[in-house]
């Protein structure tokens, strides 16, 4: 059975990531799983955590008022869940949904934090990983909003 | 026989007709003679609805089927629409076939990346009946189908026995969907990096609305395919269809003629111009 260390290593989110720095890292992590539908979190609650995916998939979603809740994203194994824990107020955006038995590491957001304030070595090399995503998630929500595949005439 | 006008619409019947969205409809319409029938995934017939006007339509049936052309087609326009709403027995005209195909032939022993956006999917469909039926020509074969929302999925039944073998990956994308769809949410040119290709082996056909194929082949060359092995179906305001017009023109490029497959190295540049 793997440890935290070597789960949290061969993540691509922190893959390559110096030795003294995994150890920081792992002082923050722990194994978590969530059944099918179970939420990971909900839109405006604390963004204490981060979420790493081992196995499953998640669909990040916006409840619509009287309506059904619109999935705008899915993330699987691999993948990093929720950005809001790196910018202040750290409140979560929208809601994250699992859809199917998913294990994840979860990561103490505050904790990781500390540790990034203590050294910013370590929270550029967060940073470093952390903006190619969230310009991947940019631009595909450009995309989104041209609608491209709607009738041209509309 | 004297060789036929190109110029001269093909009067045929309507053999069935289905809908598959809310808006498209395949139609199936007898090939009229012989030498006409055959074509090559990825080219167009001429489609005109008699006192209406004329419309370019990609093959969308299987390329060795003889007996009937599938046509698929979404009322956005006037034409498109009394297209949609022939009936069974009603008479079209038809000229055609016109412009390139994809290039399977250079594509065996490749592996081949099929991506499709939307309607795209139906242009892309021939090459699927081709290459499964001569699948040990190919290596692994991918499809990734990106559109709208659920209830925009085209070809649902096909792509579900698709997805069941064993010989050809199947990914399908949409925009946004409602909580109760179990399947994958996001943007085409995201999914790129997640198909695990081998670039150095990998063609890759395109087909869909332009902006999706643009960031699409973005993510293709990002991902170290190399330009030569991208193809993308253009899409263009197409009259003559035979190079003569010039309606169709995009840049140096007659996209009927010289089109509608044209490789990324010919257009690159002229995707992102906003006028030309």
């Amino acid at each position: 059975m793997k440890d935290i260390a070597q789960l949290v290593g061969e993540h691509p989110f922190f893959q390559g990531l110096d030795p003294s720095f995994c150890q920081l890292v792992c002082g923050c992590a722990r194994n978590v799983r969530f059944e099918p539908g179970e939420y990971l979190f909900h839109e405006g609650g604390d963004a204490d955590q981060l979420y790493l995916i081992r196995h499953g998939r998640v669909a990040l979603e916006i409840a619509v008022p009287g309506k059904w809740s619109l999935s705008f994203q899915t993330l699987q194994d691999g993948d990093l869940v929720g950005v809001s824990w790196a910018v202040p107020p750290y409140h979560w955006a929208y809601d994250a949904r699992a859809i199917e038995l998913t294990r994840a590491i979860a990561v103490d957001a505050r904790c990781l934090r500390q540790k990034c304030d203590a050294d910013p070595a370590l929270g550029y090399e967060v940073l470093q990983r952390l903006l190619p995503i969230l310009i991947s998630r940019l631009q595909a929500t450009r995309l989104q909003i041209l609608d491209v595949y709607g009738d041209r005439d509309q | 026989m004297p060789p036929p006008d190109f110029m001269m619409p093909m009067p045929v019947k309507v053999m069935q007709r289905r809908q598959e969205l809310a808006t498209t409809w395949t139609l199936d319409v007898e090939t009229g003679p012989d030498e006409l029938a055959a074509f090559t995934p990825g080219q167009f017939n001429m489609l005109y609805v008699f006192g209406v006007g004329e419309i370019p339509v990609s093959f969308s049936g299987d390329p060795a089927g003889r007996d009937r052309h599938c046509f698929t087609v979404r009322a956005v326009g006037p034409v498109s629409r009394a297209l949609t709403e022939l009936p069974i027995a009603a008479s079209l005209g038809k000229r055609g076939p016109y412009g390139t195909g994809w290039p399977l032939a250079a594509a065996e022993g490749a592996d081949l990346a099929l991506i499709a956006g939307g309607l795209g999917l139906a242009p892309l469909r021939p090459v699927l009946y081709h290459v499964l039926r001569y699948r040990q020509r190919y290596g692994r074969i991918t499809l990734l189908y990106g559109t709208r929302s659920p209830s925009d999925i085209l070809f649902r039944d096909e792509l579900d026995g698709w997805r069941r073998r064993q010989d050809l990956e199947v990914r399908v994308t949409v925009d946004h969907a409602g909580s109760e769809w179990p399947g994958q949410v996001g943007v085409v040119p995201a999914l790129v990096p997640t198909l695990g290709f081998d670039a150095s082996n990998t063609v890759a056909f395109l087909c869909g609305p332009e902006v999706m194929m643009r960031l699409t082949a973005s993510a293709l060359l990002d991902a170290g395919l190399a330009p030569a092995g991208i193809y993308l179906s253009m899409e263009r305001n197409m009259k003559c269809a035979l190079g003569h017009c010039g309606h169709c023109q995009f840049g140096g490029v007659f996209v009927c003629k010289d089109g509608p497959v044209l490789p990324y190295p010919r257009l690159r540049g002229l995707l992102s111009l906003q006028e030309l």
